[in-house]
């Protein structure tokens, strides 16, 4: 978990990223920057603070409600501090007919905690997605980047080591 | 073995480099078309291929190309749907992974018909690690003079801008996209103006499927009358298939579309048939959006022809007995799935991917959801399944766009062919929510 | 030099034919209808949320979805679906039914129905009662009971400042105050967030809505979602008298309408036309702070319709002989409108509560208490 220190400020090499976003739109259209911007926070702070979606529309010179009103749609963004590895997990049909349904229930036991909730370590939070587009992989779930597929008991134990130490 | 355009050397090694797939023949399209043919000429075959559209809706892809609105001085733009969110659809996501390229190239010949000097992949946000595959892709190509200024000193210039997107499966309607990609929230738009007149930044637009757009080098390369001659009737050329569910060999196929749907189940090169011990209850086609079929009406049509893979054979027989090739996501059902849950499932997925801009999807999504929970649960009433068939009746058609649809068609397609099975979740609650209990009714009659 | 008239375009609606301009919508061409002939006013499609003096409104709410039946003199066929009537053009030779498809009819009472399963029929309570066009659209277009048998929906209460009063659960999600705020104010600081069934207006963080013109969000807002917080609970608009008023005001046309209850004036309103909409905007100012008669130059009693609860003053007897008239005084006084619905107010209604919660995780993404 991240605080959102103030004044908020992104990192010089994540600002010149920003930046390089932004020229890739015509003149005037730089709220076309908008999502990719927010990833990149988000990939900064852990999560997006309203603090930060005010700096992104000071950025892009376009009002903050516009980008409250964008980052609430999206599923993506966190808009409140989560763990440090935030567990995507699939719960659309074809992943449940590949047995998602029951690993998941294991994930959530081993983890000692539901959708939307965090580990008291502050390691892991369980959030649930719609399909990943992995659908003969499955079951799937994704940590930042990383997809975890075809998960059986035993490569949850491994993944939830592995990220533990 | 089967005709491949699109997965011929998706497993060279290293063929996600340029130049391993520069050395298969790579961007010999670009050159062909950019160095001898004029954009008119690149539309005219992709029209002559009659490919059509890979996303779902099937559309010829010339056609499309044609209406394309080309205003003086008024920039246009060819946007690639790289959202893939559909449940039961992956391949645009195993084609981009693994052979970025054809996807590049695609792009480059595709926006030099439609004379765009900026194009955009949208691609879901989720796929971020493809988003950088796709990134280094383009900058091999735009360090071998395939991008950028000039382009093989043609004086053609293009640039490509990979755009992610922020979770919402909206955004792969085309409306929505652009509207996502101008940085606002999913609404899709109201039709007209449709976005060949009207599209990004109000210009004129083209959006096509990631698996439209790598179709076209081979068109190029073999000419649109070659493509054409392969396939069965108006659904030429191949198709990607993703399959899932409950088969020996989940993964994406290319098929030659006429295949029969008996062959590619059941065959080792494709599906390889239902898991052991265990035989096919029902099917999904296209992805969750279209009508699920029961196994009688799976490898023959009701008719009691032999039901092939294609935009036509899939459809025989219209809703009552039919369904569609829409995405090419192919879900497998054995006997122990339960079609009820499996529809609570998907109406749940449509409520939660509701933009929320019209009524009848915003109000009618969570409704059905919420009924379809209480009867899987155990706490449905008979006049529930009525009800159900009514809301879905009045999303269908009054919707902005056709996720309203895609929300309804599930769900009257499942009481359609397995009323049987709503109807027993409702009568027998308690065995009905035993864990793994299924209905076997139909099997014992 | 003589002024070249543009071609009028002639269409067929509900079998009376219109001449309007290329460009108008099927709407306006009715409206157009009606404004020559007051009695045809029926025919006219109900419109939630589009409202012309917003430019990009409507489109979104389907009551005004209509059938056409031929596109077209030039390519007569029928158009597949239903077509919102609001923003479909007007072609040469187009035909369209309204009141005279039942499908139409149908489909108009399907859309109540979907407005009100999350409405949470607060009439007794609510400002707008009287003036509300979720009410008009459901007595005029519903059927009286309601098959939903859920939990309706519910959103955190949140404080957008001083004048305005935001009821989340009356919203029925139209956009127009959001398109109010861009297109009238300097800066628009609330929006719609979230998404879905979960969609809200909402200013995300709590803070004020303020400046010169944030009060029209009241008089555009077609239920009782954003009201008048001078004027919370201070009378029933049925009890109250408009005048037609207006002052020299630095900041807007200063015309507006002035609700008395005896002499006192309860609450300044725009003045709106036929159609309930407003085509002169005003001030905060005028809105809120100048409500004593001495502000104003009075110009005589509002016009109303003689139907409107308004100019009965109160539920009229011999209105409430007409059935939708005893609906809507059931409505307005003190009883929600459904109250012949089958309750089921056992446990068995709620269990769909853990999914709801569940989602709702999902939906605010993960936690949601930060915001508090
Ligand atoms: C709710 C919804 C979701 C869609 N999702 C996708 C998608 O993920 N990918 C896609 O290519 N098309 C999707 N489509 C179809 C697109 O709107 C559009 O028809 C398609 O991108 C056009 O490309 P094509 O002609 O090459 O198929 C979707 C449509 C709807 C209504
Ligand atoms: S049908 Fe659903 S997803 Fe499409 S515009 Fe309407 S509310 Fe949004
Ligand atoms: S608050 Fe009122 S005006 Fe705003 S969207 Fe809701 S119903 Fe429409
Ligand atoms: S259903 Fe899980 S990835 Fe598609
Ligand atoms: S008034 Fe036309 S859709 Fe709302």
């Amino acid at each position: 978990m991240t605080e959102t220190p103030n004044p908020v400020a992104f990192t010089p090499e994540r600002l010149a990223k920003v930046k390089e976003v932004i020229a890739r739109y015509p003149e005037g259209r730089q709220k076309s920057a908008l999502l990719p911007v927010l990833h990149i926070a988000q990939e900064q702070w852990g999560w997006v603070s309203s603090e930060v979606m005010d700096h992104v529309a000071e950025i892009l010179s376009i009002e903050p409600v516009e980008v409250y009103e964008v980052a609430s749609f999206y599923t993506m963004y966190h808009l409140d501090p989560v763990g440090k590895h935030v567990i995507e997990y699939c719960r659309t049909g074809p992943c449940c007919l590949m047995g998602g349904e029951e690993i998941y229930d294991y994930l959530k036991q081993k983890l000692g905690i539901q959708a939307g909730q965090t580990t008291a370590d502050g390691l892991f939070t369980i959030k649930e997605v719609e399909c990943l587009a992995a659908c003969g992989w499955g079951p799937v779930f994704q940590i930042r980047e990383q997809f975890y597929m075809n998960l059986t008991r035993e490569r949850v134990d491994e993944i939830i080591e592995e990220l533990s130490k | 073995m089967a005709r491949k355009i699109l997965t011929e050397h998706i497993n060279v090694p290293g063929i996600e480099t340029f130049e391993v797939y520069r050395k298969q023949g790579g961007y010999a399209a670009v050159e062909k078309a950019i160095k001898t043919m004029s954009s008119e000429e690149v539309v005219e075959e992709a029209k002559k291929s009659g490919i059509r559209g890979r996303g779902g809706a099937g559309f010829p892809m010339g056609m499309k190309w044609g209406f394309l609105a080309k205003p003086e001085g008024v920039p246009r733009y060819l946007v690639c749907n790289a959202d893939e969110s559909e449940p039961g659809t992956f391949k645009d996501h195993h084609l981009m992974k693994s052979i970025p390229h054809l996807l590049i190239e695609g792009m480059i010949v595709s926006s030099y018909a439609l004379g765009a000097n900026k194009s955009f992949i949208y691609v879901r946000g989720e796929l971020m690690y493809v988003i950088r595959i796709l990134e280094k892709a383009i900058e091999e190509a735009k360090a071998n003079g395939f991008l950028g200024k000039n382009i093989l000193g043609s004086g053609y210039d293009l640039e490509l801008v990979v755009q992610p997107g922020g979770g919402a499966y909206i955004c792969g309607e085309e409306t929505a996209l652009l509207e996502s990609l101008e940085g606002k929230r999913g609404n899709p738009r109201n039709k007209p103006p449709f976005p060949a007149v009207k599209g990004l930044y109000q210009s004129p637009t083209v959006v096509n499927n990631v698996e439209s757009i790598a179709n076209m080098p081979w068109v190029i390369n073999n000419g649109g009358d070659a493509y054409a001659a392969i396939g069965i009737g108006r659904s030429t050329g191949t198709k990607l298939i993703s399959a899932s569910g409950h088969i020996q060999k989940p993964g994406v196929y290319e098929i030659e579309l006429g295949l029969s749907v008996d062959e590619f189940l059941n065959s080792d090169e494709y599906c390889g048939g239902i898991r052991k011990g265990h035989y096919l209850k029902a099917l999904v086609a296209g992805g969750s959006s279209v009508p699920i079929l029961p196994a009688h009406l799976i490898t023959k049509t009701a008719a009691g022809e032999d039901r092939l893979m294609s935009y036509e054979s899939l459809s025989d027989g219209g809703f009552a007995t039919g369904t569609m090739l829409g995405s090419g996501g192919f879900i497998v059902f054995d006997e122990t799935a339960c079609i009820v849950r499996n529809t609570w499932n998907f109406s749940r997925f449509y409520h939660h991917e509701s933009c929320g801009q019209c009524s009848p999807c915003r109000e009618g999504t969570g409704w059905m959801e919420k009924v379809l929970h209480r009867i899987e649960h155990g706490h449905g009433s008979l006049h529930d399944i009525d009800l159900l068939v009514d809301v879905a009746k009045k999303i269908e058609g009054n919707t902005i766009c056709p996720l309203g649809d895609a929300a309804a068609w599930p769900i009257a397609s499942a009481i359609r062919h397995f009323r049987e099975e709503f109807e027993w979740h409702i009568n027998s609650p308690k065995e009905a929510t035993q864990p793994g209990a299924v209905f076997m009714g139909a099997v014992l009659a | 030099m003589e002024e070249v008239k543009p071609q009028l375009i002639k269409i067929t609606f509900d079998g009376i034919e219109v001449e309007v301009e290329p460009g108008t919508t099927i709407m306006q061409a009715a409206r157009k209808i009606a404004e020559a002939d007051e009695s045809q006013g029926h025919l006219v499609p109900p419109a939630m949320c589009y409202y012309k003096p917003l430019p990009t409104s409507g489109g979104k709410c389907r009551a005004c979805l209509v059938r056409v039946a031929a596109g077209s003199a030039k390519d007569p066929r029928p158009m597949p679906k239903l077509v919102p009537s609001c923003i479909t053009q007007v072609q040469e030779g187009m035909i369209v039914e309204n009141t005279t498809n039942p499908a139409v009819l149908d489909t108009r009472k399907s859309i109540v129905e979907f407005l009100l399963i999350n409405h949470p029929l607060d009439c007794p309570v609510c400002d707008q009662a009287g003036e509300c066009h979720l009410q008009d659209f459901s007595f005029e277009h519903g059927s009286v009971k309601t098959r939903y048998e859920e939990d309706r929906r519910t959103f955190d209460k949140i404080d957008i400042g001083p004048f305005v009063q935001l009821h989340m659960t009356r919203c029925i999600l139209c956009y127009r105050c959001v398109y109010t705020a861009d297109q009238i104010t300097d800066k628009r600081v609330h929006g719609v967030m979230n998404r879905g069934d979960a969609s809200e207006i909402s200013t995300y963080i709590e803070k004020a809505i303020d400046n010169d013109f944030s009060g029209n969000v009241i008089d555009v807002c077609p239920v009782g979602a954003l009201t008048d917080k001078t004027y919370r609970f201070k009378s029933r608009v049925w009890f109250s008298k408009p005048e037609d008023a207006h002052c020299d005001c630095d900041k807007c046309s200063g015309k507006v309408t002035l609700w008395y209850r005896g002499d006192e004036v309860i609450r300044v309103t725009a003045r709106k036309n036929m159609w309930g909409e407003v085509n002169e905007f005003i001030c905060n100012k005028c809105r809120f702070e100048r409500k004593k008669t001495s502000d104003w130059v009075i110009e005589g009693p509002t016009k109303v319709k003689r139907s409107s609860v308004i100019s009965a003053n109160k539920y009229r007897k011999d209105l409430i002989a007409k059935p939708d008239f005893a609906l809507k005084l059931a409505a307005t006084q003190f009883k929600p409108i459904d109250d012949e619905r089958e309750y089921t107010t056992d446990s068995e209604t709620i269990r769909h509560q853990s999914i709801e919660n569940n989602d709702k995780a999902n939906h605010r993404s993960l936690l949601t208490d930060n915001r508090n």
